[in-house]
């Protein structure tokens, strides 16, 4: 028998290591239609059962504020989940019985799982599983998630609910006369009208009138605008009334009397506690410590440069086997694919590109794993508590710091986990400004670039040049932030009312499944877009090839040279052969110059070089910036092959290239300057740009981050140039 | 007894809220966390820069930003 079951509970209620050990291996992860929420879903058989398990986003409760809460209902009602298993913290009952509340007024068949039953006893607290079974009219498994303990019985009772369904009796909790008298009256219009009924139970709708849901208002007013106007004005006298008497609102009065509901039947008898409520707990004793005012910051400036070693030091092996691979890849289809155009695709458009991109897939994964270890373990939260106060000042969230260390914050990161490590951050819009803004950090790509310049235009203030130019990517990234935060992304700060989870050694289990569902997301985006972008660019960069009068006009100098060279002379240094060979690359070289200035980027190189003219950027300098969009690697490179100076690796830092640039008139210490900071601010490249469209959910944010980026860096690149024109550098 | 907001309680003291008086998403969130009236919170401690504010109330811990703690009336048990 097969049946949709909803795993339900607030944040930090070990509902995730519950769905891990209910489902093992065997789930999957998507996203709920048309947003970004995380959808994970997973199978569990139990005697002949076959349970589609959902796990449902963490909330504390169901309104229509935040994307999760609305989430997790509008699957409730329009799913029809056969069972919901709401789990519950036994050593945070009351908070947690208030989302239980609120499924039993929406007559949802649920099913408790009351977890972490060792940590309440541990903390004195006695509960009597069967009277608040009996009192809440609901089947209560006590279960410890941790080790699997009854994991069994909690299956079969949801067994019996699948088996037995029953007619929904929603609860019915009294609000007051006020609330009380309205609600009666409204479900029963509702209910004469059958307004909304095919989903929701009649009084939870007019309750939801009262608490002026907003998408329950908005469905209401498209199925009948007429009863919906009516139920408003009836919220409305109520509302009125009750600030008139009582100075409260329907929706305050709604959440304090839950409360009050939970208190009275807590109190009769069922939960005991043995020793004072507020005491402190272990938690508290490592807190007094961890965020202490003078250790806090300390450990957390020594954790966060452990998490950023961690990533992308011992990511390095892994990083360096995977580049080695698509190195022999590339070498053998060298070797076997028939030279021509197609080779150049195989070997520089879909080996290179995807390689470049799977080379993060280690990276990625290292990341997520250190990331899932703070955030399992609480430390993440109390990040975002110490550093809250800097970041809301340019209307950010304290969880923020995380994916701007990650992306460079510290030289060297990398913006693609940075972006998707937003992911810890709850509060959209200033999840929107962080993950817009986390491009600027200086990443490990971009330093070759600076070292270049810097190497040849700056090389007595090296060190200085570095830390100047990490000080001004925090700086433009944290204003960016502040400029988004009061125009496109406007909006109130989300309020910080966090929980202090406390603290809890991470399952093994629950970090690897962690770390490896974002890993995979990540993998297999690379073999499909980044596929076709990788291809694109390439073209660009390759087509329209040299016309055949020029090609064999270098294929005659070459032929020359040859004929030149006495047959069979020793290949010493300094002899005529030696002198020849070195023609020859050079040669090539300029056949590469050529044939790149005659392709679609090249033209549009030296198109661009009219307006980067302001700048001080020439075309050569515009080919390596536009490459640069497929990765910022291809920068140094690609000016190596515009200056003909053949494939350069970024890791040599092309000291021949350095002293070209520092001897040619295009360039001055004042370009180097304005080229440093256009790299530092335009379009990120573009697999961060796939990451930004899909953690936003939508392409406008991708194509706005490369347009906004773009032009930003440009005005200040040109500012900079122009200004130091002026004053005679 | 005396009530104050909740911006000026200091560290590890205690007290039952009052009022509530924000509304809205922020009213909501700080509702929906337990924070109503009746309820007895302890200062737990304050962020480095002195905000957020951390609490506990009912046997966890939340934290607030000052801003938000404004719109909370807290009737105090012993001055500290």
């Amino acid at each position: 028998m097969n049946a949709t079951v909803a795993l339900a509970g607030n944040p930090n209620s070990g509902k995730t290591t519950l769905f891990n050990s209910l489902t093992g291996a065997h789930q999957h992860v998507g996203n709920y239609p048309g947003v970004t929420v995380e959808k994970k879903a997973g199978i569990c058989r139990l005697n002949g059962f076959r349970f589609n398990i959902v796990d449902l986003p963490g909330t504390y409760s169901l309104t229509a504020y935040s994307l999760e809460e609305v989430v997790a209902r509008n699957f409730l009602v329009s799913e029809k989940p056969a069972a919901v298993i709401n789990i519950l913290d036994a050593s945070n009952l009351e908070r947690n019985l208030y989302l239980t509340l609120q499924f039993m007024e929406m007559g949802l068949p649920i099913c408790i799982a009351l977890n972490m039953m060792d940590v309440a006893k541990h903390r004195g607290i006695r509960i009597d599983v069967a009277a608040l079974s009996k009192a809440l009219n609901v089947p209560i498994i006590p279960i410890i998630a941790r080790n699997g303990q009854g994991k069994q019985e909690l299956l079969e009772a949801v067994g019996r609910i699948v088996q037995q369904p029953i007619e929904p009796t929603p609860k019915v909790i009294s609000y007051g006369d006020d609330i009380d008298g309205a609600v009666v009256e409204m479900a029963r219009q509702i209910q004469d009208q059958a307004f909304l009924t095919d989903c929701y139970q009649a009084r939870w709708t007019a309750l939801k009138y009262l608490e002026k849901d907003e998408e329950i208002l908005k469905q209401g007013r498209c199925c009948n605008p007429a009863l919906s106007e009516a139920l408003e004005q009836r919220a409305g006298l109520v509302s009125e009334h009750l600030r008139k008497t009582l100075n409260t609102y329907p929706e305050a009065m709604i959440a304090d009397q839950r409360y009050g509901y939970i208190q009275s039947i807590l109190r009769q008898g069922i939960i005991r506690f043995r020793d004072d409520r507020q005491r402190q707990f272990i938690s508290d004793h490592i807190d007094r410590i961890v965020v202490n005012r003078f250790f806090g910051p300390l450990i957390m400036l020594a954790v966060l440069f452990g998490l950023y070693q961690f990533t992308f030091s011992y990511s390095e092996i892994p990083v360096g086997l995977l580049e080695r691979f698509f190195g022999w890849l590339g070498a053998l289809a060298d070797v076997y694919v028939p030279a021509g155009p197609l080779k150049s695709l195989v070997v520089a458009g879909v080996i290179n590109g995807v390689g470049g991109v799977l080379g993060f897939v280690p990276l990625i994964m290292f990341m997520f794993f250190g990331i899932a270890l703070l955030e399992d373990s609480g430390y993440l939260a109390r990040v975002a508590f110490m550093l809250d106060r800097v970041f809301r000042i340019f209307g950010l969230h304290g969880s923020s710091v995380m994916a701007f260390i990650v992306s460079g914050g510290i030289a060297g990161g990398c913006a693609v986990p940075g972006v998707m490590a937003t992911r810890t951050l709850k509060s959209r819009r200033e999840r929107l400004a962080t993950l817009l803004t986390v491009p600027f950090m200086n990443c490990g790509a971009k330093l070759p670039v600076f070292a270049l310049l810097v190497g040849a235009f700056f090389h007595r203030q090296q060190a200085l040049m570095m830390f100047v130019i990490t000080l001004v990517a925090w700086l433009g990234a944290l204003l960016v932030a502040k400029l988004l935060r009061i125009t496109v992304v406007r909006g109130p700060a989300t309020p910080f009312v966090m929980e202090l989870p406390p603290y809890r050694v991470p399952t093994l289990k629950g970090l690897a499944i962690h770390t490896w569902e974002r890993t995979w997301q990540y993998a297999k985006k690379a073999g499909t877009v980044i596929l076709g972008v990788s291809i694109l660019l390439w073209a660009m960069m390759s087509f329209p090839t040299l016309p055949a009068s020029q090609q064999q006009n270098f294929q005659a100098r070459r032929q020359a040279l040859l004929q030149s060279v006495p047959r069979n002379a020793a290949g010493m240094p300094g002899s005529p052969a030696e002198t020849v060979r070195r023609e020859l690359a050079r040669l090539d070289n300029q056949q590469a110059e050529t044939a790149l200035r005659y392709s679609v980027a090249g033209r549009l190189g030296i198109a661009l070089e009219r307006v980067s003219r302001w700048a001080g950027f020439d075309w050569r300098t515009n080919i390596a910036l536009i490459g640069g969009f497929a990765a910022k690697e291809v920068i140094v490179s690609t000016l190596g092959t515009a200056y003909a100076l053949g494939r350069l690796s970024p890791e040599d830092q092309g000291q021949p290239l350095s002293q070209a640039l520092a001897q040619s008139p295009a360039w001055s210490p004042l370009a180097a300057l304005s080229v440093i900071l256009f790299v530092m601010f335009y379009a990120p490249c573009f697999v961060s740009v796939i990451c930004i469209v899909r953690e936003s959910g939508h392409w406008k944010w991708g194509a706005f981050s490369m347009a906004f980026n773009t032009v930003l860096a440009f005005a200040l690149a040109t500012v900079v140039f122009q200004g130091g024109r002026l004053l005679g550098f | 007894m005396a009530v104050m907001n909740l911006r000026r309680m200091k560290r590890l003291q205690s007290g039952k809220i009052v009022t509530v008086s924000a509304n809205g998403e922020m009213g909501r969130r700080i509702r929906d966390m337990g924070l109503v009236p009746g309820t007895r919170i302890t200062i737990q401690g304050r962020a480095p820069l002195y905000d957020p504010v951390a609490l506990r109330l009912m046997g966890f811990t939340l934290t607030l930003r000052n801003s938000e703690a404004d719109y909370i009336e807290v009737e105090v048990e012993s001055p500290s």
